[in-house]
């Protein structure tokens, strides 16, 4: 099973190398990583999306991405009510007579065109995995050249931040 | 006060009475060692980085307090990584300060330039690169606090080069506050009234008992829970000394070349109480089979050690000070007696089995045998001596045979198995303990290991005695050659026309050869007894194995039993 953790870590030099060096020594499964600045200036949030099979498998990522000196908390968002977004570029190819159809395609996802040129065009997405999942899938068959995703972001519903959780 | 980046390091080695540190001078820690000089800081020089970091280790395992060695960037520094991993798989405090070449040239693959960050991070409990004077006093306060506190580890601090020689208005912070590092030092309450319950229920059960005893200093108060419940005991390599061997509720060690009662025991425990262990697989055996019978409880302080292995139907978190203080008070409310009555019929199985098949070993043998030299050592020093070890066969004829009697007396490289380990170990051992006789013993293979360091001990008069099993061969792996990889004895041999004992007296070390059993006592003896160090070599058969044994990944019960 899937579980998204929010890691709270100390913004210091080498805290990615310590959280990377730890997921690929204990060969834990992780299938997102997205980092990036908070509230605080002096702390980054680590989001990682990782595949445990049962409860000591996630039990162990958890307890030993504790023992790092420089991660302060880690919250299992998994159970949580809480938003679950990722951020998608494609780039697709876009011959002119497609275009009216990738337009419509864009509307009903709710996503932008952020670049157009004579063949391409990039489609900015936002959204839950799976809908990124659904977009990509639908383009396949105008030729995507390519895909880049941040990997998941993931925040808990209601008034509280993860760190007073 | 205005100081330099140097002086401003050895200030904070004052700080933490830091009584000496074990070193190899460099170019990235000239400046270091120009301050060393000046403060006539008290400094040992091992003849290779790596004898540092293991006397540094073993000046730890036996004081408690925490090692520090120095080095130098990139090689000097590369050279410690066995050393640190070591005391990593271990738990043992020390602290590593290697020089960094100056901050303008990292990243440049400048000369002697090795990312030491980089490399040590998954074998270091935690590590900084310090590129501005300033952090450099907080720096090394968190360094000793982290090593020593909680489960203790190596820390490593690499300074840049031109930080030795900025200029800093020096003040050692007072305390430590990181917001990511909070050992659990007093569990959960209801966790021992659980144990208690369990304990009082159980038909057999048996305590576990590891390092942590050792690292916690709680083994008094684990002796008293086992003589006041009489619960039988057994042992991880790295717990043994913590129960003394002649108590008659020590079962000895298990796993791989455990006892038979003591593999047995756990086989058909109903309650195993791992105190301050962590499941190895040398100890296991076939990990779905262990003590399969058994609810397990699992003391620990750290929690990623629980569930890690074997899974805990408890865990009690915290301190073993703590939880045994608590453990103790509980068991004390039923009386001795009762306690008896409740495990009389499960000791007596256990002392059927140990009388049914004890350690033993062709006691009639013409030729020296290595458990005879084990025993004989056992006998002069009473126990009472401080043993270290290298890595093998001998490691674990030396677990096996000497009747240990406290806790930080067998100093040995248990997790990670280090060849090499013993001698320089044993040297930062005798520094630590001036007093106590410290012993090596250590095969042919792992003496070459780290041999340079005979002249340090014989510079220093250290008054450490080695005794190299000499059986010409890399023991161990023969041995698994002989047993599973049909005789194929692929370069396993290590016959030699080098002469171990011209070797040690060249290197200013007394030596003698042994190798008749009627010498025996009378030479080591004399050896022990002597003063200054002394290295005994003793001559024995190529072909002995280390038995009982349960060949990896099979179940503990199924020993192949030997004598």
């Amino acid at each position: 099973m899937k579980h998204t953790l929010a890691v709270l870590v100390e913004n210091k030099p080498g805290v990615l190398t310590h959280i990377s060096g730890l997921i690929s020594r204990r060969a834990f499964n992780i299938e997102s990583i997205a980092a990036g600045y908070t509230e605080e200036p002096d702390m980054t949030r680590i989001t990682i999306v990782v595949e445990a099979d049962d409860k000591y498998e996630l039990e162990q990522v958890v307890n030993q991405l504790s023992k790092l000196i420089d991660v302060i908390k880690i919250i299992d968002l998994t159970g949580q009510d809480s938003v679950h977004r990722e951020l998608a570029l494609i780039k697709v190819k876009a011959i002119p007579e497609n275009r009216t159809e990738l337009i419509g395609i864009v509307e009903i996802f709710r996503a932008h065109i952020v670049d157009v040129n004579k063949e391409t065009m990039i489609i900015e997405l936002t959204g839950e995995e799976m809908k990124i999942d659904a977009m990509c899938e639908l383009l396949k068959d105008y030729g995507i050249i390519e895909i880049v995703r941040t990997g998941k972001v993931a925040m808990c519903r209601g008034p509280k931040a993860a760190k007073e959780v | 006060m205005k100081m330099t980046g140097a002086e401003a390091v050895i200030e904070c080695l004052r700080q933490e009475n830091v009584e000496v540190v074990f070193g190899y001078p460099g170019g990235a820690v000239l400046t270091l060692y120009d301050a060393l000089y000046l403060a006539e800081y008290p400094h040992i020089l091992p003849r290779h980085e790596q004898g540092a970091i293991h006397a540094a280790d073993g000046y730890a395992r036996v004081t408690g307090k925490v090692g520090v060695c120095i080095a130098t960037s990139g090689p000097g520094a590369t050279n410690l990584i066995t050393g640190i991993a070591t005391a990593y798989m271990d738990s043992s405090p020390v602290v590593a300060i290697t020089g960094q070449v100056a901050v303008s040239l990292i990243g440049r693959d400048s000369f002697q330039e090795a990312d030491i960050r980089g490399i040590t991070t998954p074998i270091t409990k935690h590590n900084y690169l310090v590129k501005d004077v300033k952090e450099l006093p907080q720096v090394l306060k968190e360094a000793f606090y982290i090593a020593r506190t909680g489960r203790p580890g190596p820390v490593l601090v690499d300074i840049a080069k031109d930080v030795f020689a900025a200029e800093i208005d020096f003040v050692y912070p007072q305390e430590v506050k990181l917001r990511g590092y909070n050992p659990i030092y007093e569990g959960d309450i209801n966790s021992i009234n659980e144990v208690y319950q369990e304990l009082c229920q159980a038909k057999k059960p048996l305590f576990f008992v590891g390092g942590g005893l050792t690292l916690s200093n709680s083994s008094e108060i684990m002796r008293q829970i086992v003589s006041h419940t009489g619960i039988p005991v057994v042992s991880s390599l790295m717990g043994l000394g913590c129960i003394p061997d002649d108590n008659p509720h020590n079962y000895g060690m298990i796993g791989m070349h455990g006892t038979y009662a003591g593999n047995m025991a756990t086989t058909e425990t109903d309650l195993l109480l791992g105190i301050g262990v962590r499941f190895d697989d040398r100890v296991t055996g076939l990990l779905h089979e262990f003590a399969a019978k058994a609810k397990i409880v699992h003391f620990d302080i750290d929690p990623a050690e629980v569930n890690k292995n074997v899974h805990a139907d408890i865990k009690v978190l915290g301190d073993l000070q703590w939880s045994l203080e608590k453990l103790l008070e509980r068991v004390k409310e039923r009386s001795n007696l009762e306690w008896q009555e409740q495990v009389a019929p499960w000791q007596q199985q256990l002392n059927n089995w140990k009388k049914e098949k004890p350690l033993t070993y062709n006691k009639n043998s013409e030729q020296v045998l290595p458990q005879m030299v084990i025993e004989t050592v056992s006998e002069i020093t009473r126990g009472e001596a401080i043993i270290v070890t290298d890595v093998g066969q001998h490691q674990m004829w030396t677990a096996q045979y000497y009747n240990f009697k406290h806790p930080r007396s067998f100093l040995t490289s248990g997790g990670l198995g280090t060849m090499g380990y013993g001698i320089p170990a044993a040297l930062g051992a005798q520094v630590g303990a001036p007093d106590k006789k410290v012993i090596c013993v250590c095969g042919d293979g792992g003496f070459m290991m780290n041999c340079q360091e005979l002249m340090t001990i014989a510079d220093l008069n250290l008054p450490v005695k080695i005794i190299l099993l000499n059986n010409q061969v890399l023991g161990m792996v023969a041995q698994w050659q002989r047993k599973f990889y049909n005789h194929n004895y692929s370069h396993s041999s290590l016959k030699t026309k080098a002469d171990f004992v011209k070797l040690s007296e060249a290197m200013g070390v007394p030596a003698v050869r042994l190798d008749k059993k009627e010498q025996l006592s009378e030479v080591l003896e004399k050896a022990i007894t002597d003063e200054g160090p002394r290295l005994v070599e003793v001559c024995i058969p190529e072909n002995e194995d280390v038995l009982p044994m349960v060949p990896a990944g099979a179940r503990l019960d199924q020993m192949i039993m030997g004598g």
